[in-house]
C-alpha cells in the first residue's frame, strides 16, 4: 500500500495525480475510490497509472476505477482514451483475456422453487459448461468454421441454433465488433481457440446461481426495467472471456510490437508489457482487427454457454426456456478498446477507448442501447467475489467524466500464493455450504486462491462508484451457487 | 541438465503465481521453469509420464525472451493438443542470438491421473529476469504467469 503523497482529492470519491508525478506524463492520473478503497490500493497501481499517461496520443486523464489493483502494463481497473489518429494502441490496456466480460441472465423461477434442486442445478451445470484445464466445450469447430465464428461472434451462434434474436439486442455490440479480420490472426492462435467454444475457463472465471433479496433492491424502478422486479428471483451471472485464443493472440502481437517499437516507431520501452503501436499503422491495425476477432470469439463462447444454461434448466425445471423466462439481461464486456465518437471541448472527435477491467456504462438516452434501455441507461455488472454476492448498476449522464466507464469487479487485495496459505479449498468449501452457497470447484486449490478475503470489499466499490458518478446502483444480487472454473 | 534444479512460488504480485527458478546452469534454469509451469497445472507433476514427444527449436533477440517463448509454447501444447510437456532433452546457446533446442515428452491431459490445478493462460513479460544468481555460479529466472 503506498497512497503518494501527491495523491490529491478533486472531488467525490475522486483523486488526481498530477502532470510530473512521473517523467513523461502527458496527462493526468485520476483515481476513482472511498478513502478506503484508496488506502488499500497496491503502489503499482499509481505507477502503472502513470505509466499509461505517458502514452502518445491519450487525452483528457489516465483513469483508475474504484477496484484497480496492479496487471500487465495498464492496472486492471485502468481506462484510457486514446486520439485514433494520432495515438496508439496497447495490448497491456486491453488485457490477455480480450473481451473477459459478464452476462446476467433472468428466469422467472423463484428461489423457494429451486433450492430443492440447487445440489442437482450446480452439478449439471457444471457438466455441461466444462471449467478447469484443458476443457474442451462440446461446439466441433473446423478451423473455417472458428474463422466464422470470428468474423460473427454471438451471431454466429445465434445463426447455429444456439440463442435469439434477443439474445443479441441486449449484448454489448449486439455480439460483434465490426472490424474482426481472421487473416490477422496466426494458425496457433486458431489451433488454440477452436475447441473452447462453451467453456468457462478457470482463475477468477465462475457461473454463479443468485438470488435478489427484497433488501438487495437500491432502485425499484430500474430493477423492474431490467427484468429483476420481484423478490426471491433466482438469476445467473457467468464471467469468462476468450479464452487460450485471446492470449495468443495478445501474446502475438505484444512480441511484434516489442519488435517494432524501437526499430521502427523510435517508442522507448519502459514496461514491456505497455507495448504499443500507432494505431494508424500497419502493426495497430493488424492488432485491431485481431483483438475483434477475439472479441467476437468470447461473446460467442458467452452465447454458447447461455445455450447451455437453458438446457439445463429446462431438462431439470421441465418446462421449456421461455416458460421458465430465461432470457439475457445483458452481456458487457470489461476488456477491451474501442472505436467511440466524442465531444471533447467542443469538437467531436474518434477515440480508441481502452477499458481493462472496467465496464463501458452508457447513459440514458446513448444511441447505442436497445430500445428497452434507452430510457434506463446501460446495465452494469460488476462481479464481486463468490462469498460477497454481486451488483447491477446503471450507466449515468455523469459517467461521461471516465468516458462512460465503471468499475468491473471487487479487485484483488490479495496475492494467489497468500490466499492459498491462509485457507485450503476443502475447508472453503465446507465454510460456504455452511452459509448456504454451495460450489463445485474444478480444483480446490483454485478455489482457495478466489476465496472472498483475497477481495476489496464490493459493497464498498458499488458505492465508491456512485459517489464519484460513474453508474448508481441498481441491485445486490446474493451467491447460492457457484460454479469454479 | 543436472538434478540441480528448483523452483518456488513467491508472493509477488496480486492476480497471477509467480516463480522463482534456480539451477546450475541456464539449461537447468530452463528445465526449472517448464517444472514449475507443470507444477501450476498439476497438483502432481510426477504424474506426468514421457508417453509422446515434440521437437522444438526457437530463436529469440535475449535469453529472458527466449525463456519467455519457450513457457509459452508449452501452453501453448497444453492448449492446443491437451499435451502436458517437459523438456527431455535441452540445449540453449548464446552466440549472437538466443536459441534453444529441445526434446520436450510428457502425455495428453488425463483427469483420471492428473489432479488438475490452474489452467495457466500465459507466462509475461512482467518482472522477467533470467541471469546468474542464487549463489556457487548458478543461475536464476523469475517468471509471472498469468491463470
Amino acid at each position: 500500500m503506498g497512497r503518494p503523497p501527491k495523491l490529491r482529492a478533486i472531488g467525490p470519491a475522486s483523486y488526481e495525480l498530477p502532470i510530473g508525478f512521473k517523467p513523461g506524463m502527458r496527462v493526468p492520473v485520476r483515481v476513482y475510490g472511498t478513502e478506503k478503497l484508496v488506502a488499500e490500493m497496491d503502489d503499482q497501481v499509481y505507477q502503472q497509472a502513470a505509466n499509461v499517461a505517458t502514452l502518445p496520443g491519450i487525452v483528457r486523464a489516465s483513469f483508475c476505477m474504484p477496484d484497480a489493483h496492479w496487471g500487465y502494463g495498464f492496472p486492471i481497473g485502468g481506462v484510457a482514451a486514446v486520439d485514433a489518429e494520432t495515438g496508439v494502441i496497447s495490448p497491456g490496456g486491453i488485457g490477455f483475456d480480450i473481451n473477459c466480460g459478464m452476462r446476467l441472465v433472468r428466469t422467472k423461477l423463484r428461489w423457494p422453487e429451486v433450492q430443492p434442486r440447487l445440489r442437482k442445478l450446480v452439478d449439471a451445470l457444471a457438466a455441461r459448461v466444462p471449467a478447469g484445464v484443458g476443457s474442451r466445450g462440446f461446439v466441433r469447430a473446423t478451423p473455417d468454421e472458428f474463422r466464422e465464428v470470428l468474423r460473427g461472434g454471438a451471431r454466429w451462434a445465434v445463426r447455429n441454433g444456439y440463442g435469439t434474436r434477443d439474445d443479441l439486442a441486449f449484448t454489448e455490440a449486439q455480439g460483434c465488433f465490426e472490424g474482426a479480420d481472421p487473416d490477422c490472426v496466426s494458425e496457433r492462435a486458431v489451433e488454440r481457440g477452436r475447441r473452447q467454444i462453451g467453456t468457462l475457463g478457470s482463475g477468477n472465471h465462475y457461473l454463479e446461481i443468485q438470488v435478489v433479496r427484497p433488501e438487495g433492491i437500491f432502485d425499484a424502478e430500474l430493477a423492474e426495467a431490467f427484468g429483476l422486479g420481484f423478490p426471491e428471483q433466482v438469476v445467473v451471472m457467468f464471467h469468462c472471456g476468450s479464452r487460450g485464443f485471446g492470449h495468443q493472440v495478445a501474446t502475438d502481437y505484444l512480441h511484434e510490437f516489442l519488435r517494432a517499437m524501437p526499430q521502427k516507431f523510435g517508442f522507448p520501452v519502459i514496461d514491456r508489457e505497455l507495448a504499443c503501436a500507432p494505431f494508424a499503422s500497419r502493426e495497430g491495425r493488424d492488432y485491431y482487427a485481431a483483438m475483434c476477432c477475439a472479441a467476437n470469439m468470447s461473446f460467442a463462447n458467452r452465447q454458447v454457454i447461455l445455450h447451455r444454461i437453458r438446457e439445463v434448466f429446462s431438462e431439470l425445471f421441465g418446462r421449456d426456456p421461455d416458460a421458465l423466462g430465461i432470457e439475457n439481461v445483458y452481456d458487457v464486456s470489461h476488456n477491451t478498446a474501442k472505436l467511440e465518437r466524442v465531444r471533447l471541448d467542443g469538437v467531436e472527435r474518434r477515440l480508441l477507448v481502452h477499458r481493462k477491467g472496467a465496464t463501458r456504462a452508457f447513459p440514458p438516452g446513448h444511441p447505442e442501447l436497445p430500445p428497452a434501455y434507452r430510457a434506463t441507461g446501460q446495465p452494469v455488472i460488476i462481479g464481486g467475489s463468490m462469498e460477497t454476492g454481486s451488483y447491477v448498476l446503471a450507466g449515468v449522464a455523469s459517467g461521461e467524466a471516465s468516458f462512460f466507464s465503471t468499475a468491473h469487479g471487487s479487485g484483488r487485495r490479495m496475492s494467489r500464493t497468500r490466499a492459498r496459505k491462509l485457507v485450503r479449498g476443502r475447508e472453503l468449501q465446507d465454510r460456504m455450504s455452511a452459509r448456504g452457497i454451495l460450489v463445485h470447484a474444478a480444483s480446490q486449490r483454485g478455489l482457495a486462491e478466489e476465496a472472498g478475503f483475497a477481495y476489496k470489499d464490493v459493497d464498498e466499490v458499488a458505492e465508491a462508484t456512485e459517489l464519484a458518478g460513474l453508474s448508481r446502483r441498481v441491485v445486490h444480487l446474493l451467491p447460492v451457487g457457484n460454479v469454479k472454473g | 541438465m543436472t538434478s540441480a534444479s528448483a523452483f518456488e512460488f513467491v508472493d509477488r504480485v496480486t492476480s497471477d503465481l509467480c516463480f522463482v527458478a534456480r539451477g546450475a546452469s541456464v539449461e537447468d534454469v530452463f528445465a526449472a521453469s517448464a517444472e514449475a509451469l507443470l507444477a501450476a497445472t498439476v497438483e502432481d507433476p510426477g504424474t506426468v509420464t514421457a508417453r509422446v514427444r515434440r521437437s522444438l527449436a526457437l530463436e529469440e533477440p535475449a535469453l529472458d525472451l527466449l525463456l519467455l517463448r519457450f513457457l509459452n509454447e508449452l501452453i501453448y501444447w497444453k492448449d492446443a493438443e491437451q499435451l502436458l510437456l517437459r523438456p527431455e532433452t535441452l540445449r540453449v546457446s548464446q552466440a549472437g542470438a538466443a536459441r534453444l533446442e529441445a526434446q520436450l515428452a510428457g502425455e495428453r491431459i488425463d483427469p483420471s491421473r492428473h489432479r488438475l490445478e490452474g489452467d495457466v493462460k500465459a507466462a509475461t513479460a512482467h518482472g522477467l529476469r533470467v541471469g546468474p544468481g542464487g549463489g556457487d555460479g548458478g543461475w536464476e529466472a523469475a517468471v509471472t504467469l498469468d491463470v
